[in-house]
């Protein structure tokens, strides 16, 4: 028994690894990309869409919302990267209803990973919004002694991120596995219909903080110097 | 539990590319088309606000021409019904002409038929009371009406005044033509011959008459000459009747009141 995917390794060449859950994860991108492809094919604007359209137009529509309701304001800008975050981590999560599956989000190289994009994310965000120097400048915000809380605050919640995603679904697979061995007969299939409800759960829950730290690196207050210089440039 | 730093990195990497495929083939795709669907709809709810404003301004249109259509068509009416009114009162007004017309007419027709009437009424009268005067004359006195007309025509001229002479006189000094002596019936040659010898004693000269017989006078005679002219026959002899017998009182005239009278 392993608790993790990344002990399952299928091929190694030093410091290069091909595991189980980079194999899981090239499945699901194929999945969901060969399904968004497959689905936009023939998208028509008109009034009465297709069925696959509809469900494809209620879910970004839905993301679109959900980035938009947390504040902010031009959604489409960040729906690549908040979209994605939430959809891979679900369709992760949700697979563990197949047999002999293991979710790459129980994976804490996976879920750091994750973490870390986040943690470039927010900066990137927040620098191409208003700029290198007023970014750099929110750390010592409202003083330059705030600035080490800050940074232990960016780094804090970027483990925090991962930690709770890799706990969660890793401590709901190892359940499941230990029940499994212990009664497999109902006790499994509960655990597993718990698992589907924590996995939508936590992919709403990572995707939502993602947003929310965009959302307040964006939204800190501009000094007056750097915004004379964005609206001249 | 440990971190496989190559999988971090590599699961980094493949996010970044599933985040750029997802936009690429998802995301992009679907907001263009809910862009292009909400810009179609907005055109759409563009064009029903253009076609309902216009209608409100057909209907209002619609409305003021109903409106002007009804005002004209009473005021056509009303000027109708004047014109029906006026060419009712002209018709009336011609109706009446025409009726008091004709009734002029008829009461004309029936005053000359009265008059013609009673005209051959005293002929009628004249021609019994000649037959009836010549009758007793015949059957008592023997002798002929005629004759006596005659000698009643002679004594006349004998007993003519002095100022109903100048006439005579004057007419028969102005023109020398013959004088015409004209009579009922044929006369005798002793008859002519007192007529041509009174008047020889009246005018100083024998005159140059000529004789001619006329039914028209009844049983009379006559003289013309040059304007002038002196007879004695029986209807000069029923009018002098007539003047001087008593008026009889008037009878009621079978002629309807011509008083006016509506004609609707």
């Amino acid at each position: 028994m392993h608790l993790s995917s990344d002990e399952v390794i299928f091929w190694q060449a030093g410091f290069v690894t091909i595991n189980l859950t980079l194999v899981t994860t090239w499945g699901i991108m194929l999945v969901m990309v060969g399904a968004a492809a497959w689905g936009t094919r023939r998208l028509t604007p008109g009034l009465h869409p297709a069925r696959w359209q509809c469900a494809l137009e209620i879910i970004v529509s839905g993301i679109n919302g959900q980035i938009e309701q947390v504040g902010l304001p031009q959604p489409a800008k960040y729906i690549g990267f908040i979209g994605t975050l939430f959809l891979f981590i679900a369709i992760a999560n949700v697979g563990i209803v197949l047999p002999a599956y293991e979710p790459p989000t129980g994976s804490l190289s996976t879920t750091v990973a994750l973490a870390l994009a986040v943690f470039l994310a927010v900066p990137a965000f927040s620098i191409s919004q208003m700029g290198l120097r007023h970014y750099l400048k929110t750390y010592v915000q409202p003083t330059f002694i705030m600035l080490p809380f800050n940074l232990i605050g960016e780094v804090t919640r970027t483990l925090a991120l991962a930690v709770r995603l890799f706990g969660n679904i890793m401590s709901g697979g190892l359940i499941v596995a230990i029940l499994l061995s212990i009664t497999p007969l109902f006790f499994p299939v509960l655990m597993n219909l718990l698992g589907l409800l924590t996995g939508i759960v936590q992919a709403y829950i990572f995707s939502i903080l993602a947003t929310v730290y965009i959302a307040a690196a964006v939204a800190k207050p501009i000094p007056k110097a750097a915004e004379a210089t964005a609206q001249s440039a | 539990m440990q971190i496989n730093w190559f999988t971090v990195i590599a699961q980094l990497f493949n996010f970044a590319l599933l985040a750029w495929l997802m936009k690429r083939f998802l995301y992009a795709p679907i907001l263009a088309a809910m862009d292009q669907r909400e810009q179609q709809i907005t055109a759409q709810l563009t064009a029903a606000k253009t076609q309902q404003d216009q209608a409100h301004a057909a209907h209002d249109e619609l409305t003021r021409k109903t409106a002007a259509f009804d005002a004209q068509k009473q005021a056509l009416l009303t000027a109708a019904e004047a014109d029906a009114e006026t060419q009712r009162q002209k018709l009336l007004a011609a109706g009446r002409q025409e009726a008091d017309d004709q009734r002029a007419k008829q009461l004309k027709a029936l005053q000359e038929s009265q008059a013609t009437q009673q005209a051959d009424t005293a002929r009628q009268t004249r021609q019994t009371v000649f037959a009836l005067a010549k009758k007793a004359l015949a059957d008592l006195a023997s002798a002929s009406l005629e004759a006596q007309a005659v000698a009643v025509f002679v004594q006349r001229l004998q007993q003519l005044s002095r100022a109903d002479r100048q006439p005579l006189l004057a007419a028969f000094q102005a023109d020398k033509k013959p004088m015409q002596v004209q009579s009922a019936f044929a006369l005798t040659d002793e008859q002519r011959a007192a007529i041509g010898t009174t008047l020889g004693g009246l005018l100083g000269a024998a005159p140059n008459l000529v004789f001619t017989t006329s039914p028209a006078l009844i049983s009379g005679i006559s003289l013309n000459a040059n304007g002038f002219r002196l007879a004695w026959d029986v209807a000069d002899y029923l009018v002098a009747l007539e003047k001087a017998a008593p008026v009889p009182a008037p009878t009621p005239s079978p002629v309807p009141n011509p008083e006016p009278h509506a004609v609707e």
